[in-house]
């Protein structure tokens, strides 16, 4: 008795750290625009931009190429701001509020992050519709649930980093800094823009085979368009799920210890 | 009983002392009050009670359970109103206090009840369902007040409940601390660097100075410590004259500032006359004098040598405060 109003209690902090996001997300009309947005111009104007170009070993067209990889974009910069956002509760006080409730740490990490990765799968969702209005070809209906598994471990595992950034972070001028010192080089190394093949330099492809996005990216564009993907879909996400599950870990611990 | 016990609480920042081996104690249903300029150690106290920050040493219980060891059971008794706003701008009043019900486990009914309690009790039902973005600051103070009694705590703390509001506001806002202490029986701790706030509040003060209590008593008798009146004069020779004015057993707390003097006296009034004699007969020039009711600024002054007001000290504790804030919390001012 004494164990289920204990967790359901922790259910329902869950569920109001969920809802708070939601609503936040729903009211701040620039963010929702500007979120949905990026992420098109790059699908449209790159896509359409070098639908002619061919790179070596490509098959189909360079838009059904990107789409993919916009989708784990737009995931990734909503889920990473998502983590951050810690900075803002914060600086504006209400992070105090939700640290005096009698609720365990652990559930305000999982509603943070359920919150964050239902925004991002959101959006994420919103690039791959229109990518498959464009005639994005897929490989079967029942490969998209592969998709949508590997869209939600990426989204965690950036709310994660989100985290770990945030508790490291001492103010918004430094996050700004760090993530496009870390964010352009991860996008630009994941073959999300061009293809990571034989006839790229070495250095470069050990690179982007160091970079966790790759598999991310590999992954979705494996179980959902069934070309171009250097891996089996299936280990892309064997490694994903390693990663999402270390960087959450490591992630929550950080929030605990940065607060105490 | 006992609603909050300390024992030699302690917190310190990087070989900084920010508390100091405090020990107190609140009894039930009072309202009690630490009264210190700012960087005294008042929010660090508060952060150390509700569990924010951990204590270097000592310890200290609330409801009888230990802030160290039994965290979740002390955020079940208590409600905090924090000294900057922690309010969610983007929800509306009662989407914040419905957020904050739910995060205390409150059932349905509960909140919907509740909810309407605290909201009248702070008269904010009109602006229930505006977004917390456009209140303004008195608004703010008052919704993070009923917030703080939504889940009817044993405690409730609040760190300076009426900083940076006008007069009218604050008037205000010490009505609905009566009201409520009265009404839901709240016992209250708060921290203030204002005399007239502790004065017009609290049962009990604690004056804290560089992380040190250095007195606790009621407000009345604090005050009867320093004299029943206390006279303030501008004079030629202070030194000479306050050496002399030390001998006459009637004077108590005789303090001398750069130009003027101040003690206490019973029936004030009386004794100036006899004070001008005993200027007259050491040949000393009164240039002017002042009689008044004690104030806890007095109290404060005979306790720390030094006023409250002053701007120097002020400026600096407060720059001091704001370094010790970017090392607990990371954070950029």
């Amino acid at each position: 008795m004494g164990e289920e109003t204990v967790s359901h209690k922790e259910l329902q902090a869950i569920y109001v750290m969920w809802l708070r996001q939601m609503k936040r997300f729903v009211r701040a009309k620039s963010r929702v625009v500007s979120t949905i947005v990026e992420p098109l111009f790059f699908l449209f104007i790159l896509g359409f931009g070098f639908n002619i170009a061919t790179f070596p070993g490509m098959e189909g067209s360079y838009l059904y190429f990107l789409s993919p990889g916009i989708i784990a974009m737009a995931i990734l910069f909503s889920s990473m701001f998502t983590g951050v956002s810690v900075l803002w509760d914060r600086q504006f006080g209400f992070l105090q509020e939700v640290l005096v409730a009698p609720i365990s740490r652990l559930s305000i990490v999982i509603g943070r992050t359920l919150g964050g990765a239902t925004v991002a799968l959101f959006q994420g969702s919103l690039i791959l519709v229109i990518a498959l209005a464009l005639g994005l070809p897929i490989v079967n209906v029942g490969n998209i649930i592969l998709t949508v598994v590997i869209m939600v471990e990426l989204s965690f595992t950036a709310v994660g980093f989100g985290l770990i950034i945030a508790s490291k972070m001492q103010d918004f001028e430094g996050f700004m800094s760090i993530m496009n010192l870390i964010l352009m080089p991860l996008l630009f190394l994941s073959s999300a823009f061009f293809p990571i093949s034989e006839s790229l330099p070495v250095w470069l492809r050990t690179l982007s085979f160091a970079n966790p996005l790759f598999y991310m990216i590999d992954g979705i564009r494996g179980s959902l368009t069934g070309m171009n993907n250097v891996l089996d879909p299936l280990v892309d996400l064997a490694i994903i799920t390693f990663l999402c599950v270390t960087v959450m870990g490591l992630g929550s611990y950080l929030f605990n210890k940065s607060e105490a | 009983m006992d609603i909050i016990a300390t024992d030699a609480l302690t917190k310190t920042f990087d070989g900084f002392t920010a508390v100091d081996h405090i020990s107190f104690s609140v009894q039930k249903g009072e309202i009690f009050g630490f009264l210190g300029p700012n960087g005294a150690g008042k929010t660090t106290t508060i952060k150390m009670l509700t569990t924010l920050l951990t204590p270097t040493s000592g310890s200290a219980t609330i409801a009888a359970y230990n802030i160290k060891t039994q965290r979740a059971n002390v955020r079940e008794n208590i409600g905090v109103v924090f000294q900057e706003p922690a309010l969610e701008t983007e929800l509306t009043g009662r989407e914040n206090l419905d957020f904050h019900a739910r995060m205390y486990g409150l059932s349905k009914d509960q909140r919907l009840q509740r909810i309407e309690q605290v909201l009248t009790l702070v008269d904010l039902m009109d602006k229930k369902d505006v977004c917390v973005k456009f209140y303004s600051g008195g608004m703010k103070r008052r919704l993070e007040i009923a917030r703080g009694l939504m889940h009817s705590p044993t405690v409730l703390f609040l760190d300076e409940p009426t900083l940076g509001l006008d007069a009218q506001t604050r008037r205000a806002i010490w009505e609905y601390i009566k009201h409520l202490n009265r009404e839901e029986h709240t016992t209250i701790f708060l921290t203030t660097h204002y005399m007239d706030e502790a004065d017009y509040l609290c049962d009990r003060i604690g004056i804290i100075d560089h992380g040190k209590i250095l007195v606790i008593d009621t407000v009345d008798t604090l005050k009867k410590t320093v004299g029943n009146d206390v006279i303030t004069l501008t004079c030629s020779d202070v030194q000479r004259f306050q050496q002399r004015l030390a001998a006459e057993p009637w004077i108590t707390n005789v303090k001398q500032h750069t130009s003027s003097l101040t003690f206490g006296v019973e029936s004030g009034e009386e004794k100036i006359p006899v004070i001008f004699d005993i200027a007259r007969a050491t040949n000393v020039t009164i240039s002017s004098v002042n009689v008044r009711r004690p104030t806890l600024d007095d109290v404060f002054l005979s306790y720390t040598g030094r006023s409250m007001r002053e701007p120097d000290a002020e400026k600096t504790t407060s720059a001091a405060k704001k370094t010790r804030r970017l090392f607990r919390w990371g954070k950029k001012q």
